[in-house]
């Protein structure tokens, strides 16, 4: 089992003729993934990475079945393609770009309660279910097949909570990088819920960090709703308030919200042993599994 | 970005909120030309990107010339946590019965921007909202419709404004959202709104924060960044130039790595095996040689940085690039300023260590080896 992505994924990517599309494209068909058609206006009847190219999303849905979208779009434009993938009632859509306005994501946070579309990100690496399929521009190599559900708000530090993981021979049902934003569409509680109902994970690991009350309520989703043992990490201990680091959304507010305590408080209290390192993160899931 | 005091005004003003008659000055005679050109009292009011400016020092009410002039000499040039004053906003003293609060930010929660109006103005909002949150009325708007007219009003009402008021604070506060929307902001906020006798209000200070995302459609305001760039530390000024996301922190272990959560975990790992962090240093996706040199030169730059940890985990961002920026950067000394360590994992990490000149940096395996070195390193520098 895996969760969201198999090897049945039928992908377009939006953005295709870019060079980051066209790149992790060719990147994710030699993983495996089933990319079946490109999406870019003004380039219909092209072909790229050696799919089909079409001027709308809709033509790629209608003509090769994709169900699934990774959008590799021009911040400028990219609010309006996340849009365009919600109007044509894929399964789900993976944003990658990073840059989006943040009034433009508050217009598709509205547009995605009215659909059934699942979206993943902006700002985000993608999602990995090892061995299967790749949706963004996760490095496959590092990851390998096993019964641990990982999501993180933030890319790179899923890759070295993976390295941790792998080097010690514990392999991932399926990584999520649900994207670092103020605003996103999959969060915490919805991957948590994921994994919880998938049969193969057997334990959880959650990458947090400063900023917003995300984990907050992951933590309490976790008190009621999760039985799989889950293990965090929170990253922005030493961060200052007021400065953001990096990440929009990483920013500990002058009264102290989103701090790396209150978060780190708020799992302990619902059972989630948190890592001071990644090692830590990793040592916890060996004990859960045994 | 956050515009300075003197921009977000101007920007309130032109679009109809009553501001206090006011004049930028950046010396000591333009201070006083300014001030005697208002009237008395005036407020002498530092233009730096810091909050607290009053209980520091960089705000003074004035009642003539010579208090003026004083006023001047004092503010102007001063160091304001670590930010010089190099310009101060001269501005008319309003004479006030009352002080509200109103305000646009996003709800990142809720995913939509709030309005919020509180008779508790004049006063830090964010204690407020801790301890006696019922102070602040909350209105939630659904950004593809904007606010309607009711819900300004709505606010207002239940905050307990002033029926006598209740009229221009609604009016104000829909300003105050059509300029959240239509400029990006992703705060616009009035601290105090200040209500005189004759039932006027006034706009005493104004902020105005903007997503920097979304500056490529802001022409206007792109322009005011430049401006509002200026006057910070050195340090800071220099990774605008080389564009990386940086804080400068109090520590002296120079920290540079690829995405922000790995780089907060570095720092993290820094304080977890006893050192001092001295930077955040994001180089960002898919860094080339000549930002990972640039990136090296910014540490460098920092006299507190004792060594250097580069911690580099590459998904778009290839270790040979990055090992190729670190050498071209340490070969121009004959003598390295501080001990470098680098520890490279993720994409093409084998390749970047055959390129990599190990005369030149300490290489360790994993996170915490490379992290523990570092912090040995400065413990012996700062000895």
């Amino acid at each position: 089992m895996s969760v969201l992505v198999d090897d049945d994924t039928r992908v377009v990517v939006q953005g295709i003729t870019g060079g980051e599309g066209k790149f992790h494209a060719e990147q994710m068909m030699e993983y495996g993934t089933n990319v079946v058609a490109g999406a870019v206006p003004g380039k219909g009847g092209q072909e790229a990475a050696g799919v089909p190219v079409y001027d709308t999303v809709h033509e790629a849905v209608e003509e090769e079945n994709a169900d699934t979208s990774v959008i590799f779009v021009p911040p400028a434009f990219a609010g309006d393609a996340v849009f365009e993938a919600l109007d044509t009632d894929l399964d789900l859509a993976v944003a990658i770009t990073e840059g989006i306005p943040t009034q433009d994501m508050a217009r598709v946070n509205k547009r995605l309660t009215e659909t059934d579309t699942r979206l993943i990100g902006p700002n985000c690496p993608g999602l990995i279910t090892p061995g299967e399929a790749k949706l963004g521009i996760l490095p496959g190599n590092i990851f390998s097949d096993g019964n641990v559900g990982l999501v993180s708000r933030s890319g790179t530090l899923t890759y070295q909570v993976v390295d941790n993981l792998t080097n010690r021979g514990i392999g991932q049902t399926t990584a999520i990088g649900i994207g670092g934003d103020p605003i996103i569409g999959t969060d915490f509680v919805d991957a948590l819920e994921l994994f919880e109902n998938d049969d193969e994970t057997e334990a959880i690991v959650m990458c947090g960090e400063i900023g917003g009350e995300d984990e907050e309520e992951a933590a309490a989703f976790i008190d009621e709703h999760v039985d799989t043992p889950v293990a965090g990490f929170i990253a922005g201990r030493t961060a200052p308030p007021g400065k953001r680091m990096g990440h929009a959304g990483a920013i500990v507010s002058g009264s102290g919200t989103g701090t790396a305590e209150s978060k780190i408080s708020a799992l302990n209290d619902a059972g989630v042993p948190v890592g001071d390192t990644p090692e830590e993160v990793a040592d916890h899931i060996e004990e859960f599994l045994g | 970005m956050k515009l300075h005091e003197y921009q977000a005004k101007e920007v309130f003003a032109d679009a109809g909120v009553p501001t206090p008659a006011s004049q930028l000055a950046s010396d000591v005679d333009g201070v006083v030309a300014a001030a005697d050109e208002i009237g008395y009292p005036v407020a002498v009011k530092a233009q730096v990107q810091v909050g607290g400016r009053g209980k520091a020092g960089g705000i003074k009410l004035v009642d003539d010339a010579d208090e003026a002039r004083e006023a001047a000499d004092d503010i102007l040039g001063m160091d304001l946590k670590g930010y010089h004053v190099e310009q101060v906003l001269v501005e008319g003293a309003v004479d006030f019965t009352d002080e509200l609060y109103v305000g646009i930010t996003m709800d990142r929660g809720a995913g939509k921007p709030v309005a919020m109006v509180s008779t508790k103005g004049g006063v830090n909002i964010e204690e407020v909202a801790e301890e006696d949150p019922d102070a602040i009325a909350q209105e939630h708007i659904d950004p593809s419709f904007g606010m309607h007219p009711y819900q300004a009003r709505k606010a207002v009402y239940d905050a307990g404004v002033d029926q006598s008021i209740a009229r221009d604070v609604s009016s104000v506060l829909t300003t105050l959202y059509e300029l959240w929307a239509n400029r990006d902001a992703s705060d616009t906020e009035i601290n105090p709104l200040m209500v005189t006798a004759d039932d006027e209000v006034i706009a005493a200070d104004a902020v105005m924060n903007i997503d920097e995302d979304a500056l490529f459609r802001q022409p206007e305001l792109a322009e005011m960044e430049e401006e509002a760039a200026s006057g910070g530390d050195d340090l800071e000024q220099k990774a605008d130039e080389y564009n990386f996301d940086y804080v400068r922190l109090e520590g002296n272990v120079g920290i540079i790595g690829n995405g922000a959560g790995l780089v907060m975990t570095t720092l993290d790992l820094v304080d977890h095996y006893g050192g001092e962090p001295a930077n955040f240093l994001d180089v960002g996706g898919g860094a080339k040689a000549d930002r990972i040199a640039n990136a090296l030169d910014m540490v460098f730059s920092d006299e507190n940085v004792d060594s250097v940890v580069f911690n580099i985990f590459g998904g778009i961002t290839r270790g040979d690039e990055v090992a190729k920026g670190i050498n071209e950067a340490l070969e121009q000394f004959d003598d390295i300023p501080k001990p470098v360590v680098v520890r490279l994992a993720g994409t093409n990490w084998e390749e970047g260590m055959e390129i990599l000149n190990e005369d030149l940096v300490t290489v360790e395996q994993t996170l915490e080896d490379a992290v523990q070195r570092s912090v040995a390193y400065a413990d012996e520098v700062s000895e």
